[in-house]
């Protein structure tokens, strides 16, 4: 092989720069290790600069009523039950601690009366919890983050002379493949870390770290979709780095669905408009002018709601009197409307329906309640919603699913020297995930990876594992393909026919025939992705870098059809049209994803078994909902039986 | 509703380039990064440029939109008229590394060279106590999303490379104020290392950088400005400065206690010789009476070959000290040429 490859050595090597990355690196370079972090796009621009509303820490700054427990109780009631029940107690538990260590790194968050940090309330949390710095504490948690990896370094630069002796960041690097230890076999739980290679986006340059660990912490999967808040790095590198490595994914069915974020115009595509613009009187209509919630109100909730426009109307002013407008249905039953009236043709040409304030409110009305909407959308679409209904529809903003970790120490279950925090993970949030519960995720896990990560190789002793030659040439082949190949498809065109697909077919209502459908469609796509096509040449080429992410996407994508597909009913971020009920005997199962000579394969493990304590946590009524009779009675006897010691 | 219209983009890398003629479709609502983004999937499809979140929060698609710097993101086709020629450069003040994306790791080097948070000592994690009113001055800095665009339009790098050593620019002006008025950082000495280290006083408050900043910080009137006067006020108001000579302050030892310059000449004999009294054979060991004579303090003869006669063109404060201005007073007794009075009795 005649490409050059530059070779680096470390002892630990963090693929992703957000808030989960850093925090594991710094943690890794505290406990001694030689540490890279690899950033996909510049130092400090992860996607974690996007979450607005805090971090859920149960410090009890604002309620002293508010401990561990009551955080622990609400991640898994938001879950739906299918949490790692381990890893959301560790993270009730640890998030004050992983918050109060940020001020010493130099965090401002906002601030209570008494001068402690300012919590806030947030959906599903039972008191105010969030720490946050206005609507941009995801910002102040990377740059934070970020300063703190400056400090290590420039503490650095004093003893050594060099800023990069013991923690470098590699910005502007992507991974495309993990390297294993030949000594194991992929896939047959032998496998071993031995390095990761990628290339520099800027040179075009190979890379080979050789490292006997190595942290995934790449956030999520919304790029393949076309509706997303997800930034373009969201292509589930680390997902995929980690089937192809021999790991396994779990609940990747689960993806959270916001029913209503903006469609178009493009550059306001995925944002979110928040909920209570419908509870203040806006109301959705299809491309025909008809207000069609009216036609989907299920019959439990029928007594309930409005039955005409003018009754709807009427509780805005007098809902003492009146029944409530359709419009406020549970978020679920909206986007299934919404999903319903886009498929039957009577959506707009991006897929969304329109929802308008504009005729229902007069301007200066609009402008008072929802300041920050009208102000983003002026600023940046020149949409003006006093005078024209905004086009929304199903947006992908988070997935629950990932690689599946051992909850104390975020190491991989099947490779060793494998670790996963933050997005990129699997089980913390179950099903559905609480508001403010990822940015405090990140900072839990992230240490722990790090911490855990340094543990183990200080565990290993002297046999280091070896990349072999074979695997890098291997690995420089693929990654050159793309250029290599003439006359094939833009990998632009494969790309947005698979955010098409995933938009369409595996969204945010799913159904079995569609499902079907989109396997056989993203099969296609794969073949076709194979024969992309990237013009230019290696440097800074942004069409090489997709034709590349394209071939994640595609596996991660396979994955949530897959699992869609088999798992026969709606819970959290998980909706079948044909299965609409919570079913307890799906409860107990989590769906597992593996990757086995390049065949994805399903199967099914059941989850682990909560603690008699933290059983006792809830009230027995709700473990009702949740639990099958069987695995009830047993709940019982265990909180007996604890009763009596 | 999508219309044709002309853009031209710059193309190439650092061995050259020029701007490249597109017509490209255009939609309504659509910003300049919509439009780079719909080149890049149907004509050039390795046109490089940089972004992330496509929201104005990552601060990462800046680029030069007819020539003002900009976020791509954050600028809509709406504000150019329908049938303007739009422009877009990579950020001038770095240098190009292909078509839109530019090295701008300049920024991260100053970053690393600024003295980070001191965390205070006696507080465990969790003890922290500050006031909303307190942290909100540096909240306000902490705003900034690196987007380099102030560092782009700022005089002092834009098109001169020879400053980069030794000026850091309004981020990290921004960085330090902010440092400055955390209530909590345990380093005191921001504002002088923003004078002597980030080269503070090269800005001449023009008041650019405010203006391109995305996130309205007020970097020129809320950083830049405060710490300048505080500067000032520290090394050149002439009270100050003397209630500092007078008045020797903790931590500021190490100024006073440096050994006087070399002199010239030495002292005359008439003040040295306070004649010694009869009687008294001996003098004390401990006086100098070879004390070095200050230099005295004379302005440079400029290069129009005349002597600069007031503040503004003297390089110091104040009228220049008939002691030399490097003579601090009171001088140490040790290193006077005096011999205390003492009486026979």
């Amino acid at each position: 092989m005649t490409e050059h490859v530059h070779r680096y050595g470390y002892d630990v090597v963090v693929i992703g720069a957000g808030g989960a990355g850093l925090r594991a690196a710094i943690e890794a370079r505290l406990a001694g290790k030689k540490t890279a972090v690899i950033s996909k796009s510049l130092f400090g621009k992860a996607h974690t600069v996007m979450a607005e509303g805090g971090a859920a820490a149960a410090m009890g700054n604002v309620n002293s009523k508010d401990n561990w427990m009551v955080h622990f109780r609400d991640t898994m009631r938001g879950g739906k039950f299918l949490n790692n029940f381990r890893m959301a107690e560790l993270h009730a538990r640890e998030a004050p601690d992983r918050i109060w260590e940020l001020e010493t790194y130099g965090a401002l968050f906002d601030r209570t009366k008494d001068g402690k940090i300012s919590q806030r309330n947030f959906g599903g949390h039972e008191y105010p919890r969030l720490a946050h710095v206005g609507d941009r504490t995801g910002l102040e948690l990377i740059r934070t983050l970020q300063q703190k990896i400056v400090s290590l370094q420039q503490a650095d630069h004093e003893v050594y002379g060099d800023y990069d002796a013991r923690l470098r960041v590699f910005d502007e690097c992507t991974i495309t493949e993990l390297m294993l230890d030949r000594a194991g076999k992929p896939g047959e739980g032998g496998g071993r870390i031995a390095g990761a290679f990628g290339y520099n986006r800027e040179s075009g340059e190979f890379l080979l770290f050789e490292t006997p660990t190595v942290v995934l912490a790449t956030g999520g999967v919304g790029k393949s979709y076309k509706v997303t808040s997800n930034s373009w790095e969201y292509t589930g590198d680390g997902h995929a780095l980690a089937l192809r490595a021999g790991a396994t994914l779990i609940n990747m069915e689960f993806l959270q669905f916001h029913p209503t974020g903006m469609v178009w115009p493009p550059s306001v595509k995925g944002i979110l408009v928040t909920e209570s613009v419908r509870g203040d009187g806006g109301v959705l209509r299809n491309t025909k002018g008809v207000r069609f919630m009216f036609d989907y109100v299920p019959d439990v909730f029928r007594t309930q709601y409005a039955e005409t426009e003018a009754e709807a109307d009427r509780w805005y002013t007098d809902p003492d009197n009146n029944r409530r407008p359709p419009e406020l249905l549970p978020r679920d039953e909206v986007a299934r409307a919404i999903n319903a009236e886009v498929k039957a043709g009577r959506g707009t040409e991006a897929g969304g329906v329109y929802l308008d304030v504009s005729t229902r409110m007069k301007p200066e009305v609009i402008t008072k309640r929802l300041p920050s909407m009208y102000h983003q959308f002026k600023e940046l679409a020149d949409v003006d919603i006093t005078a024209q209904p905004m086009e929304v529809g199903p947006t992908c903003h988070y997935v629950m699913g990932g690689v599946e970790v051992d909850a104390d120490t975020a190491a991989t279950t099947v490779v060793r020297g494998l670790f996963a925090a933050g997005e990129v993970s699997g089980g913390m949030h179950g099903s559905n995930r609480l508001g403010g519960n990822s940015l405090s995720d990140l900072l839990v896990f992230g240490k722990r990876a790090g911490e855990y990560a340094a543990q183990y190789l200080d565990d290993l002793g002297g046999t280091a594992p070896e990349v072999a030659r074979a695997d890098v040439d291997a690995a420089v082949r693929t990654a050159l393909t793309p250029l290599q190949h003439s006359g094939g498809e833009n990998p632009y065109a494969v790309w947005h026919e698979l955010q098409q697909v995933m938009q369409d077919l595996v969204g945010i209502i799913r159904r079995r025939q569609e499902l079907e459908d989109s396997l056989k469609r993203l099969a296609d796509l794969k073949e076709r992705a194979a024969n992309v096509t990237a013009t230019g040449g290696r440097r800074y080429n942004p069409g090489w870098h997709l034709a590349l992410d394209l071939r994640n996407m595609l596996v991660v994508s396979e994955c949530t059809a897959r699992a869609a597909l088999e798992r026969e009913e709606s819970r959290g971020g998980h909706t079948r049209e044909d299965f609409p009920k919570m079913d307890p005997t799906w409860r107990k199962v989590n769906l597992v994803c593996s990757l086995i000579n390049g065949e994805l394969k399903l199967t099914t493990q059941p989850l682990p078994r909560m603690r008699p304590e933290l059983l006792a946590l809830f009230d027995r009524t709700e473990l009702a909902k949740y639990l099958t009779e069987e695995e009830l009675a047993d709940a019982d006897a265990m909180v007996a039986g604890r009763g009596d010691t | 509703m999508s219309t044709l219209r002309h853009f031209k983009v710059w193309r190439g890398d650092e061995g050259g380039g020029q701007l490249e003629d597109f017509k490209v479709e255009v939609n309504e609502g659509e910003v300049v990064l919509d439009v780079i983004h719909r080149l890049q999937a149907t004509q050039t499809p390795d046109l490089a440029v940089r972004w992330n979140c496509k929201a104005g929060k990552c601060g990462s698609c800046s680029m030069e939109i007819n020539g003002v710097p900009q976020l791509g993101c954050m600028t809509r086709m709406s504000t150019f008229a329908p049938d303007e020629t739009v422009s877009v450069t990579p950020l001038r003040a770095f240098p190009v590394i292909r078509d839109l994306v530019t090295d701008v790791s300049y920024n991260y080097e100053k970053a690393r060279e600024l003295p980070a948070f001191a965390p205070p000592e006696g507080l465990a994690p969790g003890q922290y106590r500050m006031r909303q009113v307190d942290v909100e001055r540096s909240q306000e800095f902490r705003k900034c999303i690196e987007c380099f665009l102030c560092q782009d339009t700022c005089h002092v790098l834009r098109d001169h490379e020879e400053n980069k050593p030794v000026f850091a620019g309004p981020r990290f002006f921004i960085r330090a104020a902010e440092l400055d008025m955390h209530p909590l950082d345990a380093k005191t000495d921001r504002k002088n290392y923003a004078h002597e280290e980030q080269g503070l006083g090269y800005c001449n408050i023009t008041k650019c950088c405010t203006e391109v900043c995305p996130e309205h910080i007020k970097i020129t009137d809320n950083a830049i400005i405060p710490m300048k006067e505080r500067v000032v006020d520290n090394t050149y108001d002439p009270l100050v400065w003397l209630g500092r000579k007078i008045f020797r302050r903790e931590g500021m030892a190490a100024q006073v206690s440096a050994p006087p310059p070399p002199g010239v000449g030495h002292p005359t004999p008439s003040r040295v010789a306070s004649p010694p009294r009869l009687g008294v054979l001996a003098l004390p060991a401990d006086v100098v009476w070879h004390r070095p004579e200050p230099a005295s303090q004379a302005a440079e003869v400029g290069a129009d070959g005349k002597l600069p006669i007031t503040e503004v063109t003297f390089d110091r404060a104040g009228a220049a000290s008939p002691f030399g201005d490097s003579v601090a007073f009171p001088l140490p007794p040790d290193s006077l040429t005096y011999q205390h009075p003492t009486t026979e009795d």
